[in-house]
């Protein structure tokens, strides 16, 4: 989710989404006029459908499967002229789907789950990412070897979406912790500002290794291990835009399936393209890009999973509602069905 | 192939092997530790001048910590108002012209109760001090790094470098202070002071710093990140760990945890730009935890050393093909007397006795040689000579020995049939010499109308005495024979005659038989000849039964006895010398009596002349290839009665 934390003062960039978000609410009320003039400009050129897509953070192999559908032409195969927006702080897929600045959004299924919950009429059309990644992360040095040891530790936690499994995992083995607001810099925790770190395990738990770490240095902790399986990257349509056009979503869908799957079996194409992404950040380099690639496989292709690609499973959405409601994020689950639109897009 | 090398190439080969093999150990030892006396110079001068630049850096940034520590230290002592705040603040980014700006970042409601942030900021604009609030929604410094390290770790502490987008898109670090103030009696925290230092003074630094003509340096941050290096697409991009891993290089990941944990080394590498192989020098940056390193090629390090080696392979081949001539000259002179000998030889082997030797002064082994040679050309001139003389004489001997042996086949009856009027008898005989001029004998006349003499005989030993021997006694025979004598006594004059003044001691096996034709009594003497073979009609041939008798010759005096059987007609009588029985095969096996009696018994009916052929025919299969050994001699009578 995150890139490594920048300390420019003047910018918002690398802030948290959950931050900048409220920040720039007010700014972006006043844009779905706008796009909804400029929509029919766009549409009917060559007879492709032109929709917008807003993924949840900054260009990256988080994303590849998307990029490549592109790049590919897989969208263009699928009737869709796809724009890719910049994701990243200030520009949450959620308000871009409540604006309709986007038809298309990548959120976290805890994201889509409370969105829904809220009262923003999303459906979940595909659930890409069935592993968590998030983990937390200590140093052996620091004599953390069990969940009780981080008992009275200082533990870096990021906010919204982030937290509830962290705060559920505390809850189970009755932990008592401080908690330190961390960022999407490693540097508190390579300094030993905190004893244990949230880290995605394709993004920030890499950095780590690439400060020095080796992972035999390193505890981890999987949620995914501790029964906190929350599945994260999902694809979220409006529910009115859903029931226009299900054809072009599922279109939509496939092409992105399709993008992911070329993407995996050509692991170096497609680094090489991510790097040459004319915004990809400057502080990104191939081996991490690589690194990213490999793990988004792990987790939306899990060795040993059944589960169809794309496919959202009813424990998985029932497991992370149930903790949405006992953390008191939301008041009521959304229904199952009303809420994931996913396995229909299978050719 | 190297057999079949001449004795030069030999010489060039394996000397100049042998040679190589010194040098490049020589050479080997001489190179190592010329780069090694190079690397311990090069280490000193490069981890001198590493610590060098890195306290340059050092400096400088020391100098940027002084004012924030100092302003950190005043706030904890001092009380202080809103404008001595934001005047602190200005002078620390005024007065120092490495700082580009500095911050005095309070805790939430820290400066003031019902403040929660409290962030002025005054930085370098133009050639202006401005001055600006960070506490503006949605900046949250307290959770940035500059704010919440120092704060976490409760000590002073560089931030990682980054660029500053706001500040120009230069790149900056910023040195964080905490100041903390008693509150209840308690030392709690209360802000940070920082310094944020624009850092392209370094890239210039560093830039600057040259080791031997591509060598360079880069400085890394606490984290590993690349913060200069002249490849500028590493520069923030890449870390030192992020660089090995796309190179799969774990040397350089292990130097760059070393370098990152405040060591100072000269090691090995892998140039992660070119590819080559380097030495790479680092050192610590204290204050900041960065560390700096010194890169310089190999080739480069080692380019006087290379330089030296080259000219010593130069010197070295030079040698060698002085070398090389010298032996090739040298083997020459050894060879070439031996190629002319050897072409020489060849000359005398094809039988040129007469060829001229290669002239030789020197005494040495070719020298010798050559003499050696020389006589024993000569020895085999005079060798052929006497040789040539021999065999002359030898030719005329044989040719003597062969008119001998006409001569001798001569004294035989040779006319078949002898008696053409006669009807009572056929007689055949047949004599095959096993040398030139045998021992053996037969004859056989008319003693009167009615009696038929016949004689086979074995002369002991062969050649020309036996020869003579042989004549003597068949001269004997029929000079002494006379009607109505019996063979006994025939044998006994004989025997009187030979054994007389017998010098040579030699002696003659004989029987003598004399048949009266009207009769068929047949008369007989043996004089120790082996038994002849009697072929009766109708019956199975046998051994004539007879007295041994003594040899002619051996002693004078013998004296023999006469027996006699009556031949009936249609019976033979075959009478041989030991050539036939005793004749060998191959396997050295002898003929035997017996086969020749089953031989006899084969050819019972035949004709006297077939009978005697068959019999020859038979031995001679017998003996196959053996070499015959005595002469064969055959007689055949047939009684055929009648007169």
């Amino acid at each position: 989710m995150a890139t490594r934390l920048r300390s420019t003062r003047f910018q918002d960039r690398c802030l948290p989404a959950a931050v900048a978000r409220r920040h720039l609410q007010t700014a972006c009320r006043l844009l779905p006029l706008l796009c909804l003039l400029l929509l029919p400009l766009t549409a009917g050129a060559n007879d492709l459908r032109a929709v917008a897509f807003i993924p949840q953070w900054v260009p990256q192999a988080q994303f590849a499967g998307y990029y490549l559908a592109r790049e590919k032409g897989f969208f263009k195969e699928a009737g869709l002229d796809v724009t890719i927006l910049r994701g990243g702080p200030g520009a949450p897929p959620s308000e871009y789907l409540a604006d309709g600045k986007a038809q298309f959004g990548s959120m976290f299924l805890s994201k889509g789950i409370q969105l829904r919950a809220n009262g923003v009429k999303v459906v979940n059309i595909c659930q890409l990412v069935q592993r968590s990644s998030l983990m937390l992360v200590a140093k052996t040095t620091s004599g953390i070897a069990s969940p009780e040891d981080m008992n009275g530790k200082k533990v870096g936690l990021w906010e919204g979406e982030f937290d509830l499994q962290p705060q559920a995992f505390f809850k189970a083995y009755h932990l008592t912790i401080h908690p330190v607001r961390q960022t999407s810099s490693m540097t508190l925790f390579l300094r030993d500002g905190v004893d244990v770190v949230s880290a995605m395990w394709y993004n920030e738990y890499h950095r780590l290794l690439n400060s020095g770490l080796d992972p035999d240095e390193l505890k981890t902790f999987f949620f995914s291990d501790y029964n906190l399986n929350f599945p994260e990257d999902g694809i979220y349509v409006p529910e009115a835009f859903y029931r226009q056009e299900p054809e072009t979503c599922h279109r939509f869908v496939r092409a992105v399936l399709r993008g992911w799957r070329y993407a995996f079996a050509h692991p170096e194409e497609t680094v090489d393209f991510l790097m040459h992404y004319d915004t990809i950040g400057r502080d990104s380099n191939r081996a991490h890009q690589h690194w990213m690639l490999d793990r988004m496989q792990d987790i939306i292709q899990p060795a040993g999973s059944e589960v169809p690609m794309g496919e959202l499973q009813k424990t998985d959405y029932d497991r992370v509602a149930g903790e949405l409601l006992r953390a008191g994020m939301i008041r009521q689950a959304p229904a199952f069905a009303e809420f994931s639109r996913t396995g229909q897009s299978h050719d | 192939m190297i057999k079949n090398l001449g004795l030069a190439g030999k010489l060039i080969l394996f000397i100049l092997t042998s040679t190589t093999l010194v040098f490049a150990a020589a050479f080997g030892y001489n190179h190592l530790v010329a780069r090694r006396i190079v690397l311990k110079g090069v280490r000193e001068t490069t981890m001198n001048l590493t610590r060098a630049t890195a306290y340059r850096i050092e400096s400088v940034l020391r100098s940027v910590e002084q004012m924030p520590r100092n302003l950190a230290a005043t706030l904890e002592e001092h009380p202080y108002t809103r404008a001595d705040i934001l005047r602190d603040v200005k002078d620390v980014a005024k007065n120092n012209p490495n700082i580009f700006g500095s911050a005095i970042a309070f805790e939430p409601y820290a400066f003031e109760p019902q403040q929660r942030y409290f962030a002025p900021y005054a930085y370098q604009k133009g050639n202006d001090i401005a001055l600006a609030y960070l506490n503006v929604e949605p900046y949250h410094y307290f959770y940035m790094d500059w704010y919440q390290v120092p704060r976490e770790l409760g000590h002073a502490v560089w931030s990682e470098p980054y660029y500053d987008e706001g500040g120009g898109d230069i790149m900056m670090a910023t040195f964080s202070v905490p100041f903390y103030r008693n509150q209840n009696g308690k030392r709690t925290l209360t802000g940070i002071v920082t310094a944020d230092v624009a850092l392209n003074w370094l890239q210039e630094i560093i830039a600057a710093t040259k080791v031997y003509t591509s060598g360079y340096a880069f400085l890394i941050s606490a984290n590993g990140v690349i913060i200069t290096h002249p490849y500028q697409k590493f520069v923030m991009r890449e870390s030192i760990f992020s660089i090995a891993e796309a190179r799969g290089d774990k040397n350089l990941r292990e130097i760059g945890r070393r370098m990152i944990y405040g060591d100072e080394d000269f090691v090995p590498i892998t140039d992660f730009v070119s590819g080559e192989k380097a030495w790479l020098s680092y050192a610590p940056l204290a204050t900041s935890g960065w560390s700096l390193a010194v890169v310089v090629p190999e080739k480069e390090l080692f380019a006087d050393v290379n330089t030296l080696s080259v000219k010593v392979v130069l010197i070295g081949a030079i040698g060698f093909l002085g070398l090389f001539i010298i032996i090739a000259f040298i083997s020459r002179r050894i060879t070439k007397p031996i190629a002319s000998l050897a072409a020489t030889t060849t000359e005398i082997a094809r039988g040129n006795l007469d060829v001229e030797l290669p002239r030789v002064t020197d005494n040495d082994e070719v020298g010798r040689l050559t003499r050696s040679f020389a006589n024993m050309r000569t020895a085999l001139k005079e060798y052929i000579a006497d040789l040539a003389a021999t065999t002359a004489a030898k030719e005329r001997i044989e040719s003597e020995l062969k008119i001998a042996r006409s001569i001798q086949l001569n004294f035989l009856p040779k006319q078949f049939p002898p008696f053409p009027d006669k009807t009572s008898f056929e007689i055949f005989a047949t004599l095959e010499s096993a040398k030139e001029v045998g021992g053996d004998l037969y004859d056989f006349f008319l003693l009167d109308d009615a009696h038929l003499l016949f004689t086979v005989g074995d002369v002991s030993g062969k050649g020309v005495p036996a020869a003579l021997f042989m004549a003597v006694t068949k001269t004997l025979m029929k000079g002494m024979a006379e009607p109505g004598m019996p063979p006994s006594r025939l044998l006994e004059l004989v025997n009187q005659e030979l054994a007389r003044d017998n010098d040579a001691m030699m002696f003659v096996t004989l029987f003598c038989g004399i048949l009266d034709l009207r009769t068929g009594v047949l008369a007989y003497a043996n004089a120790g000849h082996n038994p002849p073979v009697i072929i009766r009609r109708q019956q199975p041939p046998q051994w004539l039964e007879m007295k041994p008798g003594f040899v002619l010759g051996g002693m004078e005096d013998t004296e023999y006895e006469t027996a006699s059987l009556t031949l009936l007609p249609g019976d033979a009588m075959l009478v041989y010398t030991d050539g036939v029985t005793e004749a060998k095969d191959m396997a050295d096996e002898l003929y035997s009596d017996d086969r020749l009696l089953a031989t006899a018994r084969d050819f019972a009916t035949l004709g006297c002349e077939a009978q005697v052929q068959k019999v020859l025919a038979s031995v001679k299969a017998f003996a196959g290839e053996a070499p015959q050994a005595d002469d064969i001699t055959i007689l055949s009578l047939h009684y055929l009665g009648g007169e």
